[in-house]
C-alpha cells in the first residue's frame, strides 16, 4: 500500500515515498518514480489511482513551468500549493482527482515549506505529514523524534526509522522506497532504502 | 556489446544486456483463447494487435474494446506520421493511448495491454490499462493467467539473455499459466521486435506443448495423486 511521509526542517524538507507500482493484487513494478519535481526547487510527493496521480501532476507541472515562462518569474511554493488546491477543489465537484500529495519546496526568503493535501482539496502546511496506512505507524514516530533545529542527517535517519517500521509491522509493506530532499541548492535523491 | 530482449504474453516481458553496442532485440508470447461467458468462442484468436510494422500491442480484458481502442491508436499514429515526416516513438504512442483512456476513465473500458515496439532510441515497453495507469519497464505479465505466468518468467528472466532462450522462457511461461488457469489457453505466440520491426516467431497449441514438455504422465506433478 502506498506511502508518503514528509519531514520539515530549519532549511530543507525531505519527502519519501515508496517506489512499487501495483495493479491489484500484483506489483508490477519496484521503480516506479512518484516523487516528480515541479520545477528546480519545488517538488510533488503523489499516491492514489495511477492514472490520476500522474495527469494531475502533469498537470500541476506543465502550468507552473508555462507561468515561468509567460512571466519570467516561478511561483513560490505557497502559490503552488494553494494552485495546486484551487484545481483540486475545481475537479471535485466535477471529475475527482483521486490523488493525495505532499508539496514540498525551498524558497528564497521564505525558506523550506512543506504542504499536505488530499484528494478533497484540504490542505495544510505541516513540520511533518503523511499519507496511506503506513504513515500511521510513523507519524506517531516523528511526532516524538522531530525537533525545531533537525539537520538532514537526523531527518534521512527518521526516514529510515520510519520505513524499518512499516516493513515491520504493516501487512501491506511495500517492498522499496525513496527519499528525495530539497533545500537551497535544489533538490536531491538522497537514497533508496 | 549490448543486447536488448523482450517477451510478453497474456503476459509479457524485455530484457537487454550489458553497456554500449548496438545489438538489441524484442519479442513477445502471449496466449489465443476468445471467451462469451462460459464459450469459448476462438481458440485462435490475434491477442497481439499489430498496430504497424514497429509496435505491438497485447489484449487482455475487453477484447472488443482492445480491438477498437488499439486500431484507434494505429489510426493516431499514422497521422503523427503523416504530420511529423517520422516514426512515433513507443514512448508518445503509448502515451497517446493512456490519455484516451483517461478521457473514457470511470465509463466501463476494460483494457489491460502492452505497447511493444522499436523506435529511434532502441526498443520499448509500456503497460497500459484502462485505469489509465502507463508505465514503462523489462518485465510484464497482463491477464488472468498473469500471475501464473510470473512464476515462470520471473524464475527464468535475466537482463542479458540469448534471444533463443527468451523466446523459450516466454512460450513455457504463457503454456504453465494456462494448464493452471481454467481460462487462458489455445495457442502461444511469440513475437520478436528489431530495428527491422516485429516477427512472429513461434504460434504453438498449447496442448501440443503439453505432450512435448511432459511425454511422460507420470512425470508431471499432479499425476498419481490418489485421494486414498
Amino acid at each position: 500500500m502506498e506511502y508518503l511521509m514528509g519531514i520539515k526542517g530549519k532549511d530543507f524538507v525531505m519527502v519519501c515515498s515508496d517506489t512499487s507500482a501495483a495493479q491489484q493484487i500484483i506489483t508490477i513494478k519496484h521503480d516506479e518514480d512518484k516523487i516528480i519535481p515541479i520545477d528546480n526547487h519545488k517538488l510533488m510527493a503523489t499516491s492514489g489511482e495511477p492514472g490520476d496521480r500522474v495527469m494531475f501532476s502533469e498537470f500541476i507541472m506543465a502550468n507552473v513551468r508555462l507561468y515561468a515562462l509567460r512571466f519570467g518569474a516561478s511561483l513560490s511554493t505557497k502559490a503552488v500549493a494553494n494552485f495546486t488546491r484551487s484545481e483540486m477543489a475545481k475537479a471535485l465537484r466535477q471529475k475527482p482527482y483521486q490523488t493525495n500529495l505532499l508539496i514540498a519546496g525551498f524558497d528564497e526568503g521564505a525558506g523550506p515549506s512543506l504542504y499536505w493535501m488530499d484528494y478533497l482539496a484540504t490542505m495544510h502546511s505541516m513540520n511533518i505529514a503523511g499519507t496511506g496506512y503506513g504513515s500511521y505507524f510513523v507519524l506517531s514516530m516523528f511526532d516524538k523524534l522531530w525537533h525545531r533545529d533537525l539537520s538532514q542527517d537526523e531527518a534521512f535517519e527518521m526516514m529510515k526509522k520510519g520505513v524499518v517500521e512499516v516493513k515491520a509491522r504493516l501487512v501491506v509493506a511495500p517492498s522499496a522506497f525513496q527519499v528525495k530532499v530539497i533545500d537551497k541548492d535544489g533538490t536531491r535523491l538522497l537514497g533508496k532504502l | 556489446m549490448s543486447r536488448y530482449a523482450l517477451a510478453f504474453v497474456n503476459i509479457n516481458m524485455l530484457g537487454p544486456a550489458s553497456s554500449l553496442c548496438l545489438l538489441f532485440k524484442t519479442w513477445t508470447a502471449l496466449s489465443a483463447r476468445a471467451s462469451m461467458g462460459t464459450y469459448i468462442s476462438s481458440q485462435t484468436v490475434k491477442k497481439v494487435i499489430e498496430i504497424n510494422p514497429y509496435l505491438l500491442g497485447t489484449m487482455a480484458g475487453g477484447a472488443a474494446d482492445c480491438q477498437f481502442w488499439l486500431r484507434n491508436l494505429g489510426m493516431q499514429c499514422r497521422l503523427y506520421e503523416l504530420k511529423n515526416g517520422h516514426r512515433i516513438t513507443v514512448k508518445a504512442a503509448s502515451k497517446l493511448l493512456a490519455n484516451t483512456l483517461f478521457g473514457y476513465k470511470g465509463m466501463g473500458l476494460s483494457m489491460g495491454t502492452m505497447i511493444a515496439g522499436w523506435d529511434v532510441g532502441g526498443p520499448g515497453l509500456y503497460y497500459v490499462d484502462s485505469d489509465a495507469q502507463r508505465t514503462k519497464g523489462q518485465i510484464f505479465s497482463v491477464g488472468s493467467g498473469s500471475l501464473y505466468a510470473y512464476g515462470i518468467l520471473d524464475d527464468g528472466y535475466n537482463f542479458d539473455m540469448e534471444v533463443e532462450d527468451a523466446i523459450e522462457l516466454g512460450q513455457r511461461s504463457i503454456y504453465h499459466a494456462t494448464y493452471r488457469d481454467a481460462v487462458s489457453g489455445g495457442t502461444v505466440s511469440v513475437y520478436h521486435v528489431t530495428k527491422d520491426g516485429w516477427k512472429k516467431v513461434r504460434g504453438a497449441d498449447v496442448g501440443d506443448l503439453h505432450y512435448k514438455y511432459y511425454p511422460d504422465a507420470d512425470q508431471h506433478p499432479t499425476y498419481g495423486a490418489s485421494p486414498l
